[in-house]
């Protein structure tokens, strides 16, 4: 794999900013004025009690929801109203807290759907299955087999995913979201679930990629010593306020963060 | 014993990523289709007619319904309708250019129907499953009151029908009376093997992968790029086109002429029926759902009376279909419970099966 260059972006700029963000379902308001910033090839956790809106935000940075006020700015362009497939095709990929996989697909072929924005050749080659079409096929699964040997997931490369455990299945949706090769990466609670060894993996997982690949990586996760462990910056949302914003260190000594989490006596 | 993977080696990924990996695999597979040639030649004349050239037919349709409904995951009920424009654009094109021959005009309808089959999948990216079945119940409808109301359509024939002219390849009549079952049935077989070669390459790739991804898990696949409506459409359109062709050889290499009533409800439930029992999501499937919804009451009405009279019995033809009916019937139900996802599954299971023996894994 390679990390995407692009020289206006260097290590430490802001990829994307989120301003002023709200976000409201009739009467319900899931993200109340929301401001923080991604900065390039840093790890930036999302936390936050259920309910918080965290997974809303995900939702409004990868298009799946439209902020009703606010604005979305990425590599420096403000967002017009996108949808998802616009979001992938610029660039951020994503996982979901409950695995969305294509179950009957083998792993192979789930994260070659992955490459689907890659492959260009025209519909004239895929019928024949020949020339353009297969050189591409092969090119991309040279792309796709470095990604299985990066996840150490050789050994079911063509067992269909639905048969997977738990752990492996969110391991391929990682890979199947690395084979976009995104600038972002948004993952949605990557470790629910697991047991301390899957978690050590994917931890590890996740630190590689940010550092051989210099992929930028937003996470929700609710697992207290990953957060302060992996991440550079942390954001924390309650009832849909942002609430802190900091360092590790200073989110866990925050005192709203504390009363947020453990709750405050009246 | 025979049927084994040790010793066949993938030293690249082309000839890893072959849809048929397995020598012997390929190896059936030819010899099915020199079998299938072979039996133009030897089969009688009843076997061609009624029993083989519409069940290529049927295999054909239920191949485009399989591309939209197994493979992307929408539901049709249009599939009648589809192959009814594919035989009336076959129609007009080969009454309005004689000179151009029909077979080139038989694939070329299939685009006609493509283009009408895209058009009715327009509502596929808003609604889902069966509330689009109904959407595309309105394309069966309109469809069928155009065939009946516009008599443009059919040259303004007074009887209203569909007639074969004589049309030849190579100076054997292929399409129209004096055409032999035998001609006909090479024809069909040709086109058959043609068009599944190409579906199977098609549904192998990237466009399979993104319709399956489509299936699977739509919001997901959005997000890795994969446009929904062009994707849907694109599957709209393929499996309307594999339609029209299945319905151009219908009238014109089965039938010799037909009636806009072949085009009926009935015919899209039909085939769907055979979809859903050969297996969604494969192509060998089609051809199993084909040949248990066809073949199989064919087989029936001859077996039954052969099996009753040694006892005495003798029944009218009437008991026979009833028995028929019935017979069919509870097997249809029956591999649906043993077996919900098709004939293609068991077949899936067997050959697995088949490549461990004599052990259980």
């Amino acid at each position: 794999m390679r990390a995407p260059d692009n020289p206006v972006f260097a290590k430490g700029d802001v990829l994307l900013a989120v301003d002023n963000v709200s976000l409201g379902f009739g009467g319900v308001k899931a993200l109340t004025d929301v401001s923080f910033d991604i900065r390039k090839s840093e790890i930036r956790a999302i936390i936050g009690p259920n309910g918080a809106g965290k997974t809303s935000m995900l939702n409004c940075i990868n298009g799946f929801y439209y902020p009703t006020e606010g604005r979305i700015t990425f590599k420096g362009v403000k967002r017009p109203k996108m949808r998802p497939y616009e979001a992938a095709r610029g660039g951020i990929a994503r996982t979901f807290q409950n695995v969305a996989l294509f179950k009957s697909m083998s792993t192979l072929d789930n994260i070659m759907a992955g490459r689907s924005i890659k492959m260009r050749s025209n519909f004239f080659w895929q019928l024949f299955r020949h020339g353009p079409a297969m050189k591409e096929e092969v090119e991309h699964r040279r792309f796709v087999e470095e990604i299985i040997d990066f996840l150490e997931i050789q050994h079911i490369r063509k067992t269909p995913v639905g048969r997977l455990p738990y752990g492996l299945q969110k391991r391929v949706e990682l890979g199947r979201a690395l084979s976009m090769e995104p600038e972002l990466l948004l993952l949605d609670e990557p470790m629910a679930g697991m047991n301390l060894e899957e978690k050590e993996d994917m931890s590890r997982f996740i630190l590689e990629v940010n550092q051989q690949y210099g992929t930028t990586i937003a996470l929700i996760e609710h697992d207290m010593g990953v957060v302060m462990d992996l991440s550079d910056r942390v954001v924390v949302l309650e009832y849909g306020r942002k609430i802190a914003d900091g360092t590790p260190q200073e989110v866990k000594g925050d005192q709203r963060v504390i009363d947020a989490y453990l709750g405050v006596a009246h | 014993m025979l049927y084994r993977e040790a010793g066949q080696f993938k030293t690249n990924y082309v000839a890893d990523s072959a849809i048929f990996p397995l020598r012997q695999d390929r190896l059936g597979l030819g010899l099915i289709i020199v079998a299938a040639y072979a039996l133009a030649f030897m089969g009688s004349d009843f076997l061609l007619q009624a029993v083989l050239i519409p069940f290529l037919v049927f295999s054909l349709a239920s191949i485009g319904l399989n591309i939209l409904t197994g493979y992307t995951g929408l539901l049709s009920l249009g599939t009648g309708a589809f192959m009814g424009v594919g035989a009336y654009a076959c129609y007009k094109l080969m009454t309005a250019f004689p000179g151009v021959n029909v077979i080139v005009w038989i694939f070329v309808s299939g685009f006609f129907s493509a283009a009408i089959g895209a058009l009715f999948g327009l509502p596929s990216l808003r609604i889902k499953g069966f509330y689009l079945a109904v959407a595309t119940l309105a394309a069966q409808f309109f469809l069928q009151w155009c065939f009946i109301r516009i008599p443009w359509l059919v040259n303004y024939n007074v009887s209203g029908a569909l007639e074969a002219p004589l049309r030849t390849l190579f100076g054997i009549p292929i399409v129209g009376a004096t055409a032999t079952p035998q001609t006909r049935y090479l024809v069909v077989l040709t086109i058959v093997i043609v068009l599944t070669w190409l579906a199977s390459n098609l549904v192998h790739g990237r466009i399979g992968r993104m319709w399956i991804a489509i299936r699977d898990m739509d919001l997901a696949a959005e997000l890795m790029g994969i446009r929904p409506l062009q994707t849907k459409l694109l599957a709209f359109a393929v499996s309307s086109y594999y339609c029209g062709v299945a319905g151009a050889l219908l009238v014109f290499l089965w039938y010799g002429g037909a009636e806009y009533d072949v085009f009926n409800i009935n015919q899209s439930f039909f085939i769907l029926f055979m979809v859903i029992i050969g297996g969604l999501g494969s192509l060998i499937g089609s051809f199993f759902g084909a040949a248990l919804i066809f073949i199989l009451p064919i087989v029936l009405g001859i077996v039954l009376p052969a099996m009753m009279s040694p006892f005495g019995i003798s029944v009218g033809a009437d008991v026979i279909e009833h028995l028929r009916f019935m017979i069919v019937g509870a097997l249809i139900i029956f591999f649906l419970i043993v077996e919900p996802h098709g004939l293609a599954r068991l077949w899936q299971i067997g050959k697995q099966k088949l490549l461990v023996w004599p052990f259980p894994y």
